[in-house]
């Protein structure tokens, strides 16, 4: 028994105390239902990443049509971008101490949207000093991804037209048979022949991007391919595209039977110049526009007016980028006022 | 009285980084936007400023006792108006070019908030030789941050510094440096890097 009793508390304690905890553990997991979360609970197979990659893909049809009609110097024009881009959010995050944050896509998609929004003939090492502003005057400055007033590839165009306004406004001919035959080796875009000369580019040209203009928005069919695509994903609100044309339609009509011979029909505002390309891929970017659905219906209502009133009364022929960049500015303001009541808040 | 204890170099030293006036306290910003589109513009802003600083800095430290106090800021903008009509014919009658590329921003000097600033703050409490070491201070580092404002914007808006051509036909001028767009971008980035080499001067 002597032995017994003094082999016995030696070994015991230990195995059954180790043992003790270990049922504990696997108990702790349904446990762990009962910890308290603050909302949001429903989460979404979505992230930055995959949204992101959708919309380069979405940028495909677009870029295609660029290279189709511009040849390699919109591969060139492409690459620069992208390239620049990159290499400046490397830098930023370097600096800042913090991930490198390449993978997540969105300075790419900066480098293709600016570079889609550039004339093809444009110096390949502005373009990328614009993808470097871009990147860092436009996202970083502000605290990166998600903190950003303005659309940073807007905003690198911007800083190129007040930077370049000659280069940014000198179109060159697509490469088509229609263009072999002029002796120019630069075209107006319809905005501007229609602005400055009063002359109507045909329909059919314009819907499958044989006319000059940047890179990416010429050909009204890719981008709302790609456009169609993103809303099919639910990446893009399908509220900003929708209101920005529906003004657009109104606005310009109203404008049109006023007086045709001075106002363009509003057809030709919607296959013009970028807004397309803006109403799909610049305005419904996330960060940039409002996330209430009342405030993204305003937002698009705001830059179709915008837009119109540019294009008819301003200096210059286009219009989208200032509208978008003027909205986004609004952005917050309209956040602000249409934010939902909260369940039992009384109406003033 | 803690302030009296400063060493003199130290309220010279100030001005340049520390309490820089345009990097730090955020004064005479209407200056150091308007007329930094070049180099020369800049250093002649910044003299004609430091002039008048330094001037009205002695002579209201010698009247400090003598001022009543209730109107002591008419007496000041008295005493720096005169000083900033002394520069301002000053430049008209010997360099009118740049009396004229400044345009009325000479004459503005005189709302400068770093002048009227430095009298409140320092030159009415403190004896002549620290108003000057101040004024002094405060004027190069005014002086040094339009310089490279300016040098800044000259170099990357039209491809020259102080008139002189430096970067080749290679360059395509960015034409919003020397619009007002740039000297926002130029000063808010000069600012951030202050900062940024200050937040690290710390860590170290």
């Amino acid at each position: 028994m002597s032995e017994i009793e003094e082999n016995k508390p030696k070994p015991e304690p230990k195995p059954v105390e180790k043992k003790k905890p270990d049922p504990r553990k696997k108990l702790a997991k349904p446990d762990k239902m009962l910890i308290l979360n603050s909302s949001p609970h429903l989460h979404t197979t979505k992230s930055v990443k995959s949204i992101m990659w959708s919309v380069v893909i979405a940028l495909f049809p677009a870029m295609a049509m660029a290279i189709y009609y511009f040849g390699l110097p919109a591969v060139w024009m492409i690459l620069t971008c992208v390239a620049a881009a990159l290499g400046a959010e490397i830098i930023m995050n370097l600096m800042k101490g913090e991930k490198i944050t390449i993978i997540d896509g969105s300075a790419i998609i900066t480098g293709i949207l600016l570079a889609l929004t550039l004339p093809p003939s444009f110096r390949l090492t502005s373009a990328a000093l614009g993808s470097i502003v871009a990147i860092t005057l436009g996202k970083h400055i502000f605290g990166g991804l998600g903190y950003n007033i303005f659309n940073p590839a807007l905003l690198g165009r911007a800083f190129l037209q007040a930077s370049f306004p000659v280069a940014m406004t000198t179109w060159s001919n697509p490469i088509t048979p229609k263009f072999e035959n002029t002796d120019a080796i630069s075209t107006a875009t319809p905005l501007g022949s229609f602005k400055f000369e009063k002359i109507f580019t045909d329909y059919s040209d314009m819907l499958i991007g044989n006319i000059g203009g940047s890179l990416g928005e010429t050909s009204a069919i890719a981008v709302l391919i790609g456009g169609i695509f993103l809303l099919i994903l639910k990446n893009a609100d399908w509220r900003i595209p929708v209101s920005i044309l529906v003004t657009v339609t109104i606005f310009g009509s109203i404008f049109w039977m006023l007086n045709p011979a001075q106002y363009p029909d509003p057809l030709f505002h919607i296959l013009s110049g970028g807004l397309l390309f803006g109403a799909f891929f610049m305005a419904t970017d996330m960060v940039t526009s409002p996330i209430t659905t009342k405030g993204a219906w305003i937002f698009g209502i705001g830059i179709g007016i915008l837009v119109v009133i540019i294009r008819l009364f301003g200096g210059l022929p286009e219009g989208v980028m200032y509208s978008i960049l003027l909205m986004n500015g609004a952005t917050p303001l309209i956040n602000r006022y249409t934010r939902p009541r909260i369940f039992g808040e009384s109406k003033k | 009285m803690a302030k009296k204890k400063t060493s003199l170099y130290r309220e010279f030293v100030k001005g340049l980084w520390d309490d820089n006036p345009v990097l730090r306290m955020l004064l005479g910003l209407c200056p150091a936007l308007a007329v930094t589109n070049s180099a020369i513009n800049g250093l002649a802003m910044g003299m004609a400023t430091t002039f008048v600083l330094l001037s009205s800095s002695i002579i209201i430290s010698l009247l400090r006792k003598v001022i009543p106090h209730q109107v002591r800021i008419a007496g000041y903008i008295v005493i720096i108006a005169t000083f900033v009509t002394v520069a301002d014919k000053f430049l008209a009658a010997f360099l009118p070019e740049i009396s004229k590329s400044l345009g009325p921003y000479v004459p503005l000097i005189v709302v400068n908030c770093l002048i009227l600033g430095r009298q409140e703050a320092f030159s009415s409490k403190n004896n002549v030789g620290r108003s000057i070491l101040d004024a002094l201070g405060m004027g190069t580092g005014f002086i040094f941050v339009l310089v490279v404002l300016g040098g800044i914007r000259e170099i990357l808006g039209s491809a020259t510094l102080f008139n002189l051509q430096i970067l080749g036909d290679w360059f395509n001028p960015w034409m919003i440096m020397i619009l007002p767009p740039g000297a926002f971008l130029t000063l808010g980035i000069l600012i951030g890097l202050g900062n940024w080499l200050n937040e690290r001067k710390v860590k170290v």
